[in-house]
């Protein structure tokens, strides 16, 4: 990681030193705070646009797909999709989906993540690299055989299983974050409690969780976050309009028999549907100042 | 793959025999019990199907008005290898891939957390609240809002409008470039977060010493920042390349991979042949090259991730 003095570009360095003049160091800086917020913001900006739709389009009336400030106001939109068929079973049924497939997720990844970040093992790197690889493993890829194979074991539109898939399609990530975060917690604590012959389990639960419950709930979030918006694995396993979670069902405002799309509910709907992710993600930064962890936890 | 790893050191010193190495094992082996739930469950729905993905690909499985499934052999990749929409897929993969992953999200992400080092804290965090909320957007919400904004009559032209540039109807003209920016445009947040936690831990004397040195903004970056965050670059750009090529939901709900074709990356166009028109064989033998691709990409990283590199 070192850089040393040798890597530094030393050769030709006091041309470029000499050709230096004009305005003073700070000044310098200070034009370059400037740029560096105008472009920022105009990047803000480009990011803002589409998110911004969604907001005005929620509460116009008519359709339209472009931002602009609505003539008349109404709620309609969000009355119109707030009922149990269109909204709350799906958010239910979602809640059940990601829920259980984030708990599946954490509980095994602290498991699998204790004895990878405390023994050393000739199998270890090669076991990570996997785990890494297997982090990006392009699902879709593996959803046509996950597909055929659910139907011949009769899975396919069960609750539980499609569950059980979501949880072990995070697991990689989860593990791979979760050994970071152990990582930090420094084994001395737990070497005092092996010499007074406590299992590794008994460590793990008393000492090792409780210092890094923050590391814990980053897991947690960003499991159930990726859960939430995926669209495909829900999509493929299960079939049953009733059981269908929030990121499928808003095909249907799609749907041509309801007569053409409709933008003010789909954008009311998304709303709905972006409220619980958002929320958590505040939670978690706000609380933890969670971005930088994860970032710290995604070093190589 | 991992199935050993519960027996760590399996091969230690075999020659060894007697009471003292019983122990031992057995104790390596409590160690590693923790890990056979995870992977149990990896192999079974991510390993197992990966096996079946490689023999179905040899047969011709359909789902529908066959009852018997033969061994094939090569047809498959034979007849994928004579199609032209197979070979337009696979392009298709690459270009968005390259364009909206390695170039657009890694590009952006460190540009933008290298300018919050100097930015004022104020727009530092607008910005960056707008930027990880449109990656904490559902991918189908996403693919409706950019959909939206591409559209015909949608914002992207109305700002081209007031600003006197030539519009088009994105997603008909260039729907592959229009799928890519969406896609710089959902991801970008996990590269900034990665860069802007890697930036961080650059040591600010080396930055300065160089500038003492005379060393211009370019150089400083390109001889102290980059090979500093090195590492970081190589995670980052694994991830993001490996999740670029299983997109689907973005490019579904923005195109559907039309018109005629011209954003039908492999993971859209698998979907369509495996479960639009039910042949599982020739679907998962298109799925298997794109697991390919994904391994060659991760070798391409992996070496730069090796510790002897250092």
């Amino acid at each position: 990681m070192a850089i040393t003095q040798a890597e530094l570009p030393t050769s030709g360095a006091g041309t470029v030193a000499g050709t230096r003049k004009g305005p003073s160091r700070r000044s310098v800086h200070a034009a370059g705070k400037v740029a560096a917020n105008l472009v920022l913001v105009v990047i803000g900006l480009a990011f803002l646009v589409p998110l911004l739709w969604v907001v005005t389009t929620s509460v116009a009336e008519g359709q339209t797909l472009r931002v602009q400030w609505p003539e008349h106001f109404t709620g309609a939109n969000f009355a119109n999709v707030a009922t149990t068929d269109i909204l709350f079973r799906p958010l239910l049924n979602g809640l059940i989906l990601c829920g259980g497939g984030t708990l599946v997720t954490v509980v095994v990844a602290i498991l699998a993540a204790y004895p990878l970040s405390r023994y050393k093992s000739r199998l270890k790197r090669p076991f990570l690299l996997t785990i890494l690889f297997t982090t990006g493993l392009p699902i879709t890829a593996i959803m046509i055989p996950v597909y055929a194979m659910f139907t011949q074991l009769n899975l396919i539109d069960q609750m539980w299983s499609a569950t059980v898939f979501m949880g072990s399609t995070a697991l990689p990530f989860g593990i791979w974050l979760m050994k970071n975060f152990m990582d930090g917690v420094p084994v001395e604590l737990e070497e005092v409690a092996w010499t007074d012959g406590a299992s590794s389990m008994a460590t793990l639960r008393r000492i090792v969780l409780p210092l890094m419950w923050p590391g814990v709930i980053v897991v947690t979030i960003f499991t159930f976050i990726g859960m939430w918006g995926n669209f495909f694995v829900p999509f493929i396993l299960l079939i049953d309009p009733n059981q269908l979670p929030a990121s499928v069902s808003i095909f249907t405002f799609f749907d041509p028999q309801h007569g053409g799309v409709q933008y003010g509910q789909l954008a009311a709907f998304s709303i709905f549907y972006c409220i619980p992710v958002a929320v958590l993600y505040l939670v978690m930064s706000r609380r933890l100042s969670g971005s930088f962890a994860l970032g710290g936890a995604l070093k190589g | 793959m991992t199935a050993s790893t519960t027996a760590a050191r399996p091969g230690a010193a075999p020659e060894v025999s007697g009471a003292a190495r019983v122990p031992l094992r057995s104790r390596t082996f409590l160690r590693g019990l923790p890990l056979l739930p995870a992977v149990v469950l990896l192999l079974v729905f991510l390993a197992g199907p990966i096996v079946y993905c490689v023999y179905y690909a040899f047969t011709d499985m359909q789902l529908t008005g066959q009852t018997t499934t033969h061994f094939v052999g090569l047809a498959n990749f034979r007849k994928a290898f004579g199609d032209d929409r197979f070979y337009n897929a696979i392009l298709q993969t690459l270009v968005f891939t390259v364009l909206s992953a390695i170039v657009g999200q890694n590009i952006l992400g460190l540009v933008i957390a290298m300018l919050f080092r100097l930015a004022t804290k104020a727009v530092r965090s607008i910005v960056g609240a707008l930027v990880v909320a449109a990656w904490v957007v559902p991918e189908i919400v996403a693919g409706y809002l950019l959909y939206a904004f591409f559209r015909d009559e949608g914002s992207l032209n109305e700002i081209l409008a007031f600003l006197h540039l030539p519009q088009q109807n994105w997603l008909y003209t260039m729907p592959i470039l229009a799928v890519s920016l969406a896609n710089v445009w959902r991801g970008t947040a996990f590269s900034m977060l990665v860069y802007s936690a890697a930036l961080s831990e650059v040591p600010q004397e080396l930055t300065e010493a160089a500038a003492m040195d005379g060393a211009g903004l370019w150089q400083r970056f390109w001889h102290v920042t980059l090979p500093t965050i090195r590492r970081s670059v190589a995670t980052n750009l694994m991830l993001i390349t490996l999740q670029t090529l299983s997109v689907f939901g973005l490019i579904f709900a923005m195109t559907k991979g039309g018109p005629s074709n011209k954003s039908t990356t492999l993971p859209i166009y698998t979907y369509q042949t495996a479960l639009q028109s039910y042949e599982i064989g020739y679907g998962t033998a298109m799925a298997l090259v794109l697991l390919v691709i994904g391994a060659l990409f991760s070798l391409v990283y992996l070496r730069a991730l090796r510790p002897e590199a250092d």
